[in-house]
């Protein structure tokens, strides 16, 4: 029987990768042809999608982009063997694309069955773990201290420091959260490792479990992503029935078990004490800090918080090394970095490569220009609180410090591509209305702040007053950088001001009312 | 409702999994159900109102028989979803968050779905599409309201 590999990720969805495969089925049953269907995560080369890879003596050899009406002839030139056919690409691993990459912390997404614990293992899945094992706590925080990893939500912080926090706090219990929020635009990687290799984040919480002392875990998976709460959910349960989850882990004797919720829809809850709230049962509020979570977070009790792709990356360095993984990057940016190309870009997806790489590079050479054929105006990178950098830019690299030195962030690594159809004020305006729409409401220059921008980007963008409304802006701005409780209100001025600064072309709105001769 | 309450309330934290249940079940949280979570929780009715408020998922009517999500966030900006989302919600005579007449088909802005890498991008009842298009849209419509 051949395996036909095809991917379940929601944007493989999103593509009609179903269709594709309700065509394929139908055909080989029509022609007495078993296939053996294997559900797979998403190699994360959307542009190829929908794609399907049929195992061959010769290695996976994949298919792509497919539509319905390729299926029959797919068959009739006999792609179950790997046949030439104007739509085969070969090996994925030879793309270049894939082959330009480093993919740990995505090694196994998109070639395992995400369900099956057998096909993690043979992948080098819970190795990770065996090593933690036969390690005393602090030397597996130790481990996670040498790699160097920082935070992949957005604050990068190191992983290890907050790990040893919250081992050395003294409490009676202690919890392990993932937050799996993934709020950000432009962001979908947190969401395909969920999809395409759940017990990746499985053992990476378990790691971070024994290594703190915390004896259960919940990821918080925001309501957005209901495919990924779903595979969780019986990662979760398939996890606990092989006896990697429960009272006593791969038979150690020490627990951890684990839960899946889901969030509301809120933005705010992807920060890390307002998610603690929502995981309470609260309205997200955000807490004022300190105390850190780290300390007193989940019920009070010392919490490690860390970001789906933190966590993920976990078992890669316990099994290889955190010396290994800090080999990775440039700086004080260690390892990879899993970036996510999306928006108006001809070959968006996943790519997962070292600190470092040029904004250039992705957008460019991986990305291929925009997918409208325009020229490429401006990148937002890192979200809806990072920066919109010109193309004059573009020989940026992706490393936390360096953005920061150019007023922008790295964030979650996502970055959006613009086409020069863009207009850099209405952005701007957009991130107060975002901001308004989706503020706790606990401190006022968040507040109040946000729908004032709004109001100022309207005077603006109609050219009222526009020498006293810029003033008002800036003003505005560092109100809300300086005296914000939170990085909501804290970093909503960055895109307003890095498109200010960067496109000020597109703030010049001539004044609709002609001042008065004097 | 109770059953529902019951059946969560052993949870750590079980405010929001009981609100997600109880709009599972009837398309939103009804009013009545504050008073009985509160005291199931042993919370204020104040609290429990405070969170059902708080989120935006969370319905205080039933929304129509099949629930559109449109992504309004920047990927989707990108690549001209406010243009395809505005003349669409023109041609149902709606705004955001309401309901045809004939209710049929909610529509709601989303601030990304994490399908930026196929803009623009919906859910429609729980169901991915990417690449929308003003056709794709008018395909939903049609299936929406069974022709
Ligand atoms: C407004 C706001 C939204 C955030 N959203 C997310 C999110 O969706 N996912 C995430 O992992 N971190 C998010 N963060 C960062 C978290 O507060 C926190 O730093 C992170 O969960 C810590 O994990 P890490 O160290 O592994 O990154 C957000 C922060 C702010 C201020
Ligand atoms: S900055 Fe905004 S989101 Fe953060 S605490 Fe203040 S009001 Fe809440
Ligand atoms: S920005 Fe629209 S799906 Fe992410």
């Amino acid at each position: 029987m051949t395996k036909i590999f095809v991917s379940r990720d929601a944007a493989s969805l999103a593509l009609g990768s179903s269709q594709v495969v309700q065509r394929m089925s139908e055909e080989a049953a029509a022609r007495g042809l078993p296939l053996d269907l294997v559900f797979t995560g998403s190699r994360g080369l959307f542009w190829l999608e929908p794609l399907v890879e049929v195992e061959t003596s010769g290695g996976r050899i994949a298919y792509g982009p497919l539509k319905s009406s390729d299926v029959a002839d797919l068959f009739e030139a006999g792609f179950l063997t790997g046949a030439a056919h104007p739509l085969r690409l070969g090996r994925m691993e030879d793309e270049p694309y894939l082959a330009r990459q480093t993919r740990l912390t995505f090694a196994r997404c998109g070639i395992v069955d995400p369900l099956s614990i057998e096909d993690y293992r043979a992948h080098g899945g819970y190795a990770g773990l065996a090593r933690a094992h036969s390690l005393v706590a602090q030397a597996v925080v130790d481990e996670v201290k040498l790699s160097g990893l920082r935070g992949r939500g957005g604050a990068g912080f190191p992983t290890g420091i907050k790990w040893d926090t919250v081992l050395h706090a003294a409490a009676d219990r202690k919890y392990v959260v993932c937050n799996a929020d993934e709020g950000d635009s432009g962001t979908f990687a947190d969401r395909m490792l969920m999809e395409g290799d759940p017990f990746c984040l499985i053992e990476g919480m378990t790691i971070a479990g024994l290594a703190v002392g915390a004896s259960k875990g919940f990821i918080y998976i925001r309501s957005e992503y209901p495919h990924a709460y779903r595979t969780v959910s019986k990662a979760i349960e398939f996890a606990t029935k092989a006896g990697y989850l429960g009272p006593s882990v791969m038979g150690s004797g020490r627990a951890f078990t684990l839960e899946a919720r889901l969030g509301a829809g809120a933005y705010i809850c992807g920060e890390e004490t307002s998610l603690l709230e929502s995981l309470e049962g609260k309205r997200g509020m955000v807490r004022a800090k300190p105390p850190l979570p780290a300390l007193k977070g989940l019920f009070g009790k010392p919490t490690v918080v860390n970001n789906v792709l933190s966590l993920a990356t976990v078992p890669w360095i316990l099994a290889h090394g955190g010396q290994t993984y800090a080999d990775f990057g440039m700086g004080r940016s260690r390892g990879t970095l899993p970036i996510q190309l999306a928006g108006n870009v001809k070959r968006g997806g996943l790519i997962e490569i070292a600190f470092g790489a040029t904004l250039r590079e992705i957008v460019e050479e991986f990305g291929g220009g925009t997918v409208s054929g325009r020229p490429v105006r401006a990148v937002q990178v890192g979200g809806p609180l990072g920066a919109y950098f010109p193309a004059s830019m573009m020989d940026l690299p992706l490393d936390y410090e360096a953005l920061a030195a150019q007023k922008g962030l790295l964030g979650h690594g996502g970055i959006v591509v613009f086409d020069d159809s863009v207009d850099l004020a209405r952005q701007a305006r957009f991130a107060f209305e975002f901001c308004a729409a989706e503020s706790c409401g606990k401190c006022t220059p968040c507040r109040v702040g946000a729908v004032r921008g709004v109001e100022v980007m309207d005077r603006i963008i109609s050219g009222i007053e526009p020498e006293k409304n810029f003033e008002v802006l800036e003003d505005l701005c560092s109100l809300m950088t300086d005296a914000s409780l939170c990085a909501m209100g804290g970093l909503t001025p960055v895109p307003v001001m890095s498109a200010l600064t960067h496109f000020p072309e597109d703030f010049d709105k001539a004044p609709r009312v002609p001042v008065a001769a004097e | 409702m109770s059953e529902i309450i019951a059946a969560y309330s052993s949870l750590d934290g079980p405010t929001l999994p009981i609100l997600h249940a109880l709009q599972e079940e009837f398309g939103y949280v009804p009013e009545d159900a504050v008073p009985m979570i509160a005291s199931a929780l042993n919370l204020s009715r104040a609290e429990i109102h405070g969170a059902v408020t708080f989120y935006h998922d969370f319905r205080h009517e039933p929304a129509g028989k099949h629930v559109l999500k449109l992504c309004r966030a920047e990927a989707c900006q990108s690549m001209n979803g406010p243009q395809i989302a505005g003349d669409f919600l023109a041609k149902l005579g709606i705004g955001w968050g309401e309901t045809t007449p004939d209710g049929v088909l909610t529509v709601e802005g989303v601030y990304c779905l994490g399908l930026c890498a196929c803009a623009p991008s919906a859910l429609y009842d729980g169901e991915p599409i990417g690449r929308l298009t003003r056709e794709r849209l008018d395909a939903v419509v049609q299936e929406a309201r069974g022709a």
